[in-house]
């Protein structure tokens, strides 16, 4: 198993870290059973995501990808961002080894957490089929 | 500072081993079977490293089979006496719930042929007890493997104690050494083992080589079948330099095994008492039945992982045994068998020293792990939610 220099680099120096106590919108997913959390934070105007941060426990590959799906929806409007797949994120790192790939999995899913929940506290109507489940659908386990 | 700490996966070749090694590398590369000159040198080199490796353990030259490594030994003690004891009717083996996957995998798969395995219990100090190996043997007990000392956590198992149950219930007592070997006093008779596993590059010997004590009389079915090496029971031309090596190597950590236990018993201390003053930190293992050279700390709150590759970016080497290590989605088997809770289980960070390590070393590591912690922590979800249960944050 070997991680590509974009994965490690997004690793050592990771964008957009951190917390936000103003946020519009906030996902978490994943569980410390399993061993990785993603919480994302966003902050909307005009229906654009002007600002987004993560926090997250797991590996390097979770925080990598949280670097970099944070990185690939900031200033972009929602509609662009809840259209942001795993495998985007998975390409933009160079690749990820394939024991790692859920991590990108949950990134996406944190995001479409994040939106979920920016429409629930707006009230703004949204069809809950975009979203997924929030389980961990890598684990095949009970938790 | 470039810090080794991962010496419980591999270890360094010493120079003593590699010099042994040369000439059969270079102009003795006869094989061993060949019965002219060079031919006789190379087989004298595979006779001489056999008989050290039986003084250092104090067995009988002929007790000893060199083996391409550990694993193979643990599969050949394990299939070969289940195969002899299957003809007697006696399917049932005993081990600990936190052997080496050598041992585990290989009994999981006498499982699919019928064999029982009772799984011994290491309870929260990783210790076996010996009652309960008492209590486990049966009429149709095939055999007992429990390993030396654990690959993670380093704790020691009371071998010798373990072996008289054995010799007193008349059922052979295998023990995977791979990481007593070399670091420990070790002593077939007086510790009543039966069969031994050992790898020489955990203890500064070359890869790819080990050997298998096997106590005269035991007469096990042959794993890999061929030529007439090693007296007809393990086939394959010799690796005369492995094992001139491997015997170099297990003769010189033998030489200096108290000084060296002596030195690494105390950096091991200073390493864990300066590592347990982290927040939450909890040291998994027992503290004194533990390998001098062994360190494994759980930081609740952070990833095995993150903390490994943060801390080989400050030129540290270490292992962890969270589920992102192991390539499977659960921690450590090991840290779970000692009751720890998956998400414990996935912070932990193992530091397996040599004799080469040193203060400087130790304070090193000292210093880089808290902040990389702290970072990490600061990032992760699971440490605020631990915090907000502690009614700190």
């Amino acid at each position: 198993m070997e991680y590509s220099a974009k994965v490690l680099e997004h690793f050592a120096t990771p964008h957009n870290v951190g917390k936000m106590d103003d946020a519009d919108g906030v996902g978490e997913v994943g569980n410390a059973k399993c061993g990785d959390i993603m919480k994302m934070y966003i902050k909307v105007k005009d229906d654009i995501i002007t600002d987004v941060k993560f926090n997250t426990y797991g590996c390097a590959s979770a925080i990598a990808t949280s670097s970099m799906a944070t990185d690939m929806i900031k200033g972009k409007p929602i509609s662009e961002a809840m259209k942001l797949t795993n495998k985007a994120v998975v390409e933009a790192l160079d690749g990820l080894p394939a024991v790692k790939i859920h991590c990108s999995v949950l990134a996406e899913e944190a995001i479409k957490a994040a939106i979920k929940d920016y429409y629930e506290r707006q009230n703004i109507p949204f069809d809950e089929n975009m979203f997924k489940e929030d389980t961990c659908h890598y684990c095949y386990k009970e938790h | 500072m470039q810090v080794y700490a991962d010496n419980a996966a591999t270890t360094k070749l010493s120079k003593t081993a590699l010099d042994a090694m040369m000439p059969y590398l270079t102009e003795t590369f006869g094989n061993a079977s060949s019965l002219y000159s060079i031919g006789q040198e190379a087989h004298h080199g595979v006779e001489a490293a056999r008989e050290t490796v039986a003084n250092v353990l104090n067995a009988k030259p002929e007790e000893i089979y060199f083996t391409s490594g550990g694993s193979e030994a643990d599969n050949w003690a394990i299939k070969g006496t289940a195969e002899l004891m299957a003809k007697k009717g006696k399917k049932h083996i005993i081990t600990s719930a936190f052997e080496h996957h050598a041992v585990l995998h290989t009994l999981k798969k006498l499982e699919q042929y019928g064999f029982e395995v009772t799984y011994l219990p290491v309870y929260e100090n990783g210790i076996v007890k010996p009652e309960d190996l008492e209590n486990a043997i049966r009429e149709d007990t095939a055999l007992v493997t429990i390993m030396y000392a654990n690959n993670e956590i380093g704790t020691i198992q009371p071998i010798r104690e373990l072996g008289a149950i054995c010799r007193k219930k008349g059922v052979w007592f295998h023990t995977d050494a791979v990481q007593a070997a070399g670091h420990l006093p070790i002593d077939v008779e007086k510790d009543n083992i039966d069969m031994l596993s050992m790898s020489a590059h955990k203890f500064h010997g070359p890869k790819g080589i080990g050997a298998l004590y096997c106590k005269k009389g035991i007469r096990l079915p042959n794993l890999i079948e061929g030529g007439a090496q090693e007296r007809g029971r393990r086939a394959g031309t010799e690796s005369v330099y492995a094992m001139a090596g491997m015997a170099a190597a297990l003769k010189e950590a033998n030489d200096h095994l108290e000084k060296n236990m002596v030195k690494m018993t105390s950096l091991r201390n200073r390493l864990i008492d300066g590592l347990l003053k982290v927040d939450l930190s909890r040291l998994n293992g027992d503290r004194e039945q533990r390998l001098p050279g062994n360190v494994n700390i759980s930081f609740e709150g952070v990833e095995g992982e993150s903390l490994l590759l943060y801390l080989d970016m400050q030129g540290i080497s270490a292992s962890s045994g969270s589920a992102c290590t192991s390539g499977s989605l659960d921690p450590s088997h090991v840290l779970l068998a000692i009751g720890l809770k998956h998400e414990v289980a996935h912070g932990s960070l193992r530091l397996s020293l040599c004799e080469s390590n040193t203060e400087a070393e130790i304070d090193y590591i000292i210093e880089c792990v808290p902040p990389i912690i702290e970072r990490l922590r600061n990032m992760s979800p699971l440490w605020e939610k631990i915090q907000k249960e502690r009614g700190i944050a």
